[in-house]
């Protein structure tokens, strides 16, 4: 299992900021999970060894945090928020939209593996709904206009 | 990169920095950066906790409990090393305020962080950001690393002859992590689930050292207070009221946004002055007026003042800041349905009340919603949630609990017109979900 060494880097830091090597648990998955498109069983031995633990420490760990997936997912993962705040300005409409236009459901992937659908808690974005996310970057005040662009831009970088 | 606005209500304590460049560090001294903690430095603990104390700061994230009382808790003498938890794990529905801090301000909570440390005799200091906001984590990574190379954090801080390490953490995904004892587990490397206490934090806390807990705009208010003074600070809200807050203003208003007033503001002057009121000629149907976990509040409840005192007398809670405003085109009972669906997701499961009764309320809700709703179920759903409040682990099965009573309390009438399989009044397209309708 080969990590960037960005990711060595910070998982050498991050280690030595807590008295228990465990801690690092959380955020070193994510960053693995980043690298590797989704927690596989080689990463999650990988991970286990790293920090001590069993392998069904770390799944157990996993299944509780709603980003961690051990399913691949596709290149650009579209998280559509539809809690209250979005929900009372549009936010199920834009999961549709979403949802029409890339030809998949929710938590589905288009078949050319370049876009995931996933209809999300709140993402901390209310003042500025409604809202998604595309792997971590923010696209707010959106319309189904607004929300087509920004697809098609990633869709444009996917393909390059 | 979320918006900023402005309205000239605004008292700018908190939010003094935002889009002023302060992310850099330089620029962060040169607007009185890092001078609360050096003052801090040369006062007894206890003068810094009894300066807090005076201000009236309470709890940002939402239980709105003293800070300054909360850091007294803490033993002076630890044979464990003692910890300070900053918790940025935002996620209560309807808030998106500690996300500007982070953004534009992070040397503020770093600050924040060094004088609880300093208080109550911590050597370190934790800031936990959720995982969804990774461009924040960035931003805070790197104002620590300037903060240590600067001299600031680290050992022999500002040449003190006292050390202070300050670290990032990172989340994954999970609401109840924002619950202060499920927040340690995760740090810890574990599930979120909540512990039981006693005992508290203050006492046995992360690793088992005593530890204080705060959310990220508690601690970005902590420089202000120690710099202008706890009077200072103290007369901007009512009594027992300290300060600012940070309203999230949301939902069906025409300028929605994150606006610093002064504690006690009236809610409805927030509504239709500062949020500029409802658009496309809509009438106020409910306000929720302190994230989602919070009782609505009707059209008739809204001269209330902002403060934790006088919403919990209005029969709701200040909470977090997240202030959703619901207009007459949106239908309650979709609204608690989607409410109580986000409740379900996020329950962890360790105690049965909770885990039950939001997956039980969500299954009535869904068919109540697609017009299979049973008279009795309306009844049902307020005994449910009644006898989940008080009997979990966490606040979450009260969080879930206390906003159904009150929609199904203050709406009753909107439930009855889902009855007897008509379709949802307000849906343009039927109600999408279906659960079989009872008999």
């Amino acid at each position: 299992m080969k990590f960037s060494d960005e990711f060595e880097s910070r998982f050498t830091e991050m280690v030595g900021h807590y008295p228990t090597k465990r801690s690092a648990l959380v955020p070193t998955l994510l960053y693995a999970q980043d690298e590797a498109g989704f927690l596989s069983d080689e990463v999650i031995a990988e991970i286990a060894s790293r920090l001590d633990l069993t392998e069904l420490d770390v799944r157990n760990v996993i299944s509780y945090y709603s980003m961690l997936t051990t399913k691949p997912r596709g290149k650009f993962n579209v998280q559509v928020c539809t809690n209250i705040s979005c929900l009372v300005r549009g936010g199920e409409e834009i999961l549709r939209h979403c949802s029409k236009k890339l030809g998949i459901g929710n938590k589905g992937t288009t078949p050319d593996g370049l876009f995931s659908l996933e209809e999300v808690e709140c993402i901390g974005a209310c003042s500025w709904a409604p809202a998604a996310q595309v792997n971590y970057d923010f696209h707010e005040n959106l319309t189904a206009e607004k929300i087509d662009r920004v697809l098609d831009e990633y869709k444009n970088k996917g393909t390059q | 990169m979320a918006d900023l606005v402005s309205h000239p209500d605004e008292v700018r304590v908190v939010s003094r920095r935002l889009g002023q460049g302060a992310t850099d560090i330089d620029r962060y001294l040169e607007l009185d950066g890092y001078k609360a903690v050096r003052k801090a430095l040369a006062m007894e603990p206890d003068a810094i906790i009894n300066e807090v104390k005076n201000s009236g700061l309470r709890g940002r994230g939402g239980a709105g409990f003293s800070t300054g009382m909360k850091w007294s808790f803490v033993p002076k003498q630890s044979a464990k090393p003692k910890y300070v938890l900053c918790n940025g794990d935002e996620s209560e529905p309807g808030t998106c305020k500690d996300r500007l801090i982070f953004e534009h301000d992070p040397h503020s909570v770093i600050e924040g962080v060094m004088i609880a440390a300093l208080a109550v005799g911590a050597k370190s200091g934790y800031i936990y950001i959720r995982g969804e906001y990774r461009y924040l984590s960035n931003i805070m990574q790197k104002a620590i690393r300037d903060a240590y190379a600067k001299g600031f954090a680290g050992k022999n801080i500002f040449g003190s002859g006292r050390d202070l390490d300050i670290y990032w953490h990172g989340g994954a995904g999970a609401y109840e992590v924002g619950e202060e004892s499920a927040l340690m587990e995760s740090l810890e490397g574990k599930r979120g689930i909540p512990r039981i206490r006693p005992p508290f934090p203050a006492v046995v806390g992360l690793w088992g050292g005593p530890t204080v807990i705060n959310n990220a705009e508690t601690l970005a208010s902590v420089p202000h207070i120690i710099l202008g003074g706890a009077e200072w600070y103290a007369k901007i809200g009512p009594p027992k009221n300290g300060g600012t807050r940070l309203f999230c203003l949301s939902g069906n208003l025409a300028k929605p946004g994150v606006y610093e007033l002064p504690m006690g503001y009236n809610l409805k002057k927030m509504i239709y002055d500062v949020g500029g009121g409802i658009p496309n000629g809509r009438k106020l149907k409910a306000v929720v007026p302190g994230g989602s976990s919070t009782p609505c509040l009707t059209a008739d409840e809204i001269d209330v003042a902002m403060d934790f005192d006088s919403v919990a007398k209005a029969g709701s809670m200040l909470g977090s800041g997240g202030v959703v405003v619901i207009d007459d085109a949106q239908c309650i009972v979709k609204f608690a349905l989607r409410t109580m669906k986000f409740y379900q997701h996020e329950s962890c499961g360790w105690c049965i009340p909770c885990r039950e009764g939001t997956d039980w309320l969500k299954k009535t809700l869904m068919r109540f919603h697609a017009g299979g709703g049973l008279k009795k179920d309306i009844d049902n759903m307020q005994y449910l949630s009644e006898n989940m409040l008080g009997r979990t682990f966490c606040p979450l099965g009260d969080a879930a609990a206390m906003p159904t009573i009150a929609f199904v309390k203050k709406f009753r009438k909107e439930f009855e017109d889902h009855l007897e399989g008509r379709p949802c009044p307000f849906e343009k397209e039927g109600a999408v979900e279906q659960l079989p309708v009872l008999a």
